[in-house]
């Protein structure tokens, strides 16, 4: 009867909330319910399929010229962006937090703009700009610099959202000491700031990677699609899918879930590390 | 002194330069002929169309996310247990999938050859290149954002109150209405928004189930992304400034949402980046 709404007065008085009108079983069961059938039999499908042909025709699709060459442009685009972000990720952190500057609300809340504007929206916007008709006679529409251009975009809260926290929190003083005792501006960053903030830094490299990898929205204009020059991954497997090749497609996808399932893995035990300490 | 302004300059001219010029010139360019032209093309039928599809999205995802989400956040916070950590690294997933392989699974799933594809069509259900599909996909990449912004929330209220209450004879959904759902509300009210905004633009999940049939199966991202490759510059760039206002509005309400999910004891959701770095500190939950 644990659960039940007419026996909740009578709970141990630790056990708080029951969840209303059904048993904790009841919910586990409903909730494993919801999960199989939006979440994970879907992606089993897809496992399923790629083995369809066996190991051989899998590992065929996987290492085909073509699959290979939009994997490493998607991996070195995505680590290019990481990097790029990191360091003005971190920069835009620290003058939202620390520089006592008008009108920082509202920077505060545009650094959210690229989780909020759809994805295609903002392949569009970066193509009106630096694309073809330029204004500024700066175009790299169908290019690899379109590709990071477009990944920076969309993966640009992820650092200085991890990052923002940790610097409020900081201690001054230990910086204050620091100088104090002598050290120049550039040894206070590197020896005291710059430790602290790290985890949040990894953090969010790590998020966005992620994000990095499996992109599509934003590149579907901006990139051209250019087989060995501007495909990436996610673009790939489209081009698969609609010429038939679904089994291919779902090869190269189970490569991508394995690569994003390793990062949630290695966020989490990060992430539990960080919280031990 | 300089190091102040040199790390402004950076700031701002890396903000500047990828988000706001675009987003500005986008904004030029819809509207270089007057109002005109961007409001013709949203009026036609095909838009219109896109538009009332997108909306049918949101009115069936983000609800059905919302109560699995809170549901699912009372399990993971207020009931031990030892496969809490394997639902809450499941729940994870979406965030970490490619949209297209999101949209390849559920092709899979319910193709012709798919496992559902042909029992569903004997019964005379169609789920892909429809809008059964379009929704499951809809629900799959935004199913995340409620239970992650209503588990840290949850937490830091305790069970003080809700005891309180059930040791006065309030029943379980007495107590959920009357203490629980207050407490949790402007947490509920952020991880909404945020799903909201993420099914209003979802793009590669659902170019594949959806077929993108224009008048049909066409939502307003699939829309612009037709029109630009028609050459049919107004209507793409109408649409994305549509899309564009409402994520400004989602903007506006994340900011307040955030500030008092805040301020009522939640932990600090500065944006979804913070959702997204929360999503592994569940170490509580398991």
């Amino acid at each position: 009867m644990e659960g039940h709404p007419a026996t909740i007065s009578t709970a141990p008085p630790r056990a708080g909330l029951r969840l209303p009108g059904v048993g904790a079983g009841l919910g586990r069961g409903l909730v494993g319910l919801y999960l199989s059938l939006i979440v994970l039999l879907p992606l089993a499908a897809v496992l399923d399929e790629s083995l369809s042909g066996g190991l051989g025709a899998f590992w065929d699709s996987v290492s085909g010229a073509q699959s290979v060459a939009a994997l490493k442009l998607t991996v070195i685009s995505s680590l290019i962006v990481v990097a790029i972000n990191a360091f003005f990720g971190t920069i835009i952190a620290w003058v939202l937090v620390r520089d006592e500057l008008p009108g920082k609300g509202a920077v505060n809340a545009l650094i959210d703009l690229p989780f909020a504007l759809p994805t295609i929206v903002a392949g569009l916007t970066l193509l009106t700009l630096y694309g073809a008709e330029s204004p500024i006679g700066l175009d790299i529409a169908f290019t690899r610099v379109a590709i990071v251009v477009a990944l920076c975009f969309v993966t640009l809260p992820f650092v200085t959202r991890a990052v923002q926290p940790l610097l409020m929190e900081m201690d001054r003083e230990m910086e204050d000491a620091a100088t104090s005792l002598g050290a120049g501006g550039f040894t206070v960053f590197r020896r005291i700031i710059f430790p602290n903030l790290l985890p949040g830094i990894l953090a969010g490299v790590l998020l966005a990677f992620a994000r990095a990898l499996g992109e599509y929205g934003s590149l579907i204009l901006i990139s051209g699609n250019i087989p060995f020059k501007t495909e990436v991954s996610s673009v790939f497997i489209r081009s698969q899918i609609e010429s038939g090749d679904v089994s291919g497609a779902a090869a190269v996808s189970v490569v991508l879930l394995a690569i994003s399932l390793a990062l949630l893995v290695a966020v989490s035990l990060f992430a539990r590390r960080g919280a031990r300490k | 002194m300089t190091a102040k302004w040199g790390l402004r300059g950076l700031a701002f001219g890396y903000l500047g330069l990828l988000l706001l010029a675009p987003v500005a010139m986008i904004f030029y360019k819809t509207f270089e002929h007057g109002l005109g032209p961007p409001v013709d093309a949203m009026t036609s039928p095909d838009a219109l169309h896109a538009i009332w599809l997108t909306l049918l999205m949101v009115a069936v995802a983000v609800p059905l996310n919302t109560v699995f989400g809170v549901g699912c956040a009372l399990l993971l916070v207020r009931h031990r247990w030892s496969g809490n950590a394997v639902i809450d690294g499941i729940i994870n997933l979406p965030f970490a999938i490619s949209p297209i392989v999101i949209g390849l699974s559920l092709y899979l799933l319910y193709g012709t050859g798919g496992w559902f594809g042909p029992t569903l069509s004997e019964w005379g259900v169609k789920v892909l290149f429809s809008t059964p599909g379009m929704i499951l996909a809809s629900i799959f990449v935004s199913l995340p954002f409620v239970v992650r912004e209503t588990v840290p929330v949850l937490q830091e209220i305790g069970t003080e109150q809700e005891q309180a209450a059930s040791t006065l004879g309030a029943s379980a959904w007495q107590t959920f209405w009357r203490v629980t759902l207050p407490a949790i509300r402007w947490g509920v009210a952020y991880g909404v928004v945020l799903t909201t905004a993420r099914v209003l633009g979802e793009f590669g999940a659902v170019t594949i189930v959806s077929g993108s049939i224009s008048g049909q199966t066409e939502t307003l991202p699939l829309f612009v992304a037709r029109a630009f490759e028609n050459f049919d510059e107004q209507g793409a760039y109408a649409g994305a400034i549509v899309l564009a206002l409402l994520a400004l509005t989602t903007l506006l309400l994340m900011s307040v949402g955030g500030r008092k999910a805040k301020a009522s004891g939640g932990s600090t959701p500065v944006g979804p980046g913070e959702v997204a770095i929360s999503m592994s500190s569940a170490k509580e939950v398991s």
